[in-house]
């Protein structure tokens, strides 16, 4: 059955405060999710001031700056630093979306800062998107064909090219996925938000010949049909795509074939 | 200790082909909801206030009686495809199980007892 609570050992608790800079008059407050398995005690929160005179404007800026100046032991993905890699994904102010193109400006009051939800952390704000990227290997998210290779390239007209836009921009940051209850209830089996986002770039593409076994695929109860249009994915999303609308699409195809 | 690979394990069992028909059964009977709720409910508000040998002459017109006979069944099935999306959802395991061949059963009973009451006013 559903649990209600975190069990006793994930129940968060109040953690260390850190000194404000001295002598900085422009200050923030940021509290951040702390976990390490190693010590072995409970999730804490860590509360941190960080001057924002001798910061940049984003939320990664300041996360950078507490790890540089204040607590090297803060443990947080990022790369590119310009919401391509999707590396930098967690929960901001009750949003999960990229710190890297989080401004700190759209955040009122304190900056509260935790990992995407219901995955295993590995430590801090790293969550553990071991499974998360198995599932999306499963779709199979490269071009399959039986024709034989064209001598030059495959060729694809520029309407059918059109029909890739606003799917092939995703870049598996995982904060559609994590903000979906379908997806915290039976993520084991339900494939999510971004996997299905990328199943129905490949099921689109009109280059590809595996559409029949790429939808016989998803014709399951739980791999495609926990989705209930809850929209949280599409509202999430730092990169503005719409991962509702592509299940939606593919629901409609598997009517399509079937009725 | 498993040594599952996470593709295995993403993978699980493989696809059921199944979800589909359940999927457009429930589209089907919410679209013919859209159309007998309202006409039941003029029937079923009809009765209201009639006495018990009125209200049962009431039922036992065809047109009231098929719609009745219609919206409990439609509305029966419905209800337990859209209880086992909510199990499906949140109970796991043998218990799943249970509970959805329950509904199942619960549904059409009451779908039986419905029409068979329907039966003995209507004919």
């Amino acid at each position: 059955m559903a649990e209600f609570r975190l069990p006793k050992n994930s129940r968060m608790v109040t953690g260390k405060t850190w000194p404000k800079p001295e002598g900085a008059t422009n200050v923030r407050k940021f509290q951040i999710y702390r976990w390490n398995e190693e010590d072995g005690k409970n999730p804490q929160v860590d509360t941190y001031f960080v001057d924002l005179d001798t910061c940049g404007p984003m939320v990664l800026d300041a996360l950078i700056k507490i790890k540089t100046d204040i607590d090297p032991t803060l443990a947080f993905r990022r790369s590119c630093r310009e919401g391509i890699c999707g590396s930098c994904a967690m929960n901001i102010d009750g949003i999960n979306t990229l710190a890297c193109i989080y401004g700190m400006d759209e955040i009122k009051g304190d900056v509260k800062i935790y990992p995407l939800p219901h995955m295993p952390v590995v430590r801090d704000l790293i969550p553990d998107l071991t499974h998360f990227y198995a599932q999306h290997a499963s779709i199979m998210p490269w071009l399959e064909t039986k024709t034989n290779r064209p001598a030059k390239e495959w060729k694809q007209s520029i309407a059918d090219r059109k029909k890739l836009d606003g799917l092939y921009e995703c870049v598996m940051c995982a904060s559609c996925s994590t903000s979906c209850p379908s997806y915290w209830w039976n993520g084991d089996k339900y494939l999510g938000p971004a996997a299905l986002l990328h199943a129905y770039r490949w099921i689109i593409d009109s280059r590809d010949e595996a559409t029949g076994e790429r939808l016989d695929e998803l014709d399951d109860p739980f791999k495609l049909y926990r989705c209930h249009t809850i929209m949280n994915c599409a509202k999430t999303c730092p990169k503005g795509l719409n991962p509702a609308k592509a299940i939606a699409e593919i629901k409609q195809l598997l009517v399509e074939r079937a009725a | 200790m498993s040594f599952l690979t996470d593709r295995k394990r993403a993978n699980g069992l493989g696809s059921s082909k199944s979800g589909t028909a359940h999927h457009w059964q429930m589209m089907i009977g919410s679209t013919a909801l859209i159309l007998l709720v309202p006409l039941f409910v003029y029937v079923f508000g009809s009765a209201i206030g009639l006495g018990y040998d009125d209200a049962i002459a009431h039922f036992a017109k065809p047109f009231n009686a098929i719609i009745t006979g219609l919206t409990i069944t439609v509305g029966m099935i419905h209800f337990r495809h859209g209880v086992q999306i909510m199990l499906e959802d949140y109970v796991h395991g043998h218990t799943r199980t249970y509970l959805i061949a329950g509904a199942a059963c619960l549904s059409y009973g009451l779908i039986a007892v419905a029409l068979f009451a329907l039966a003995r006013i209507a004919l």
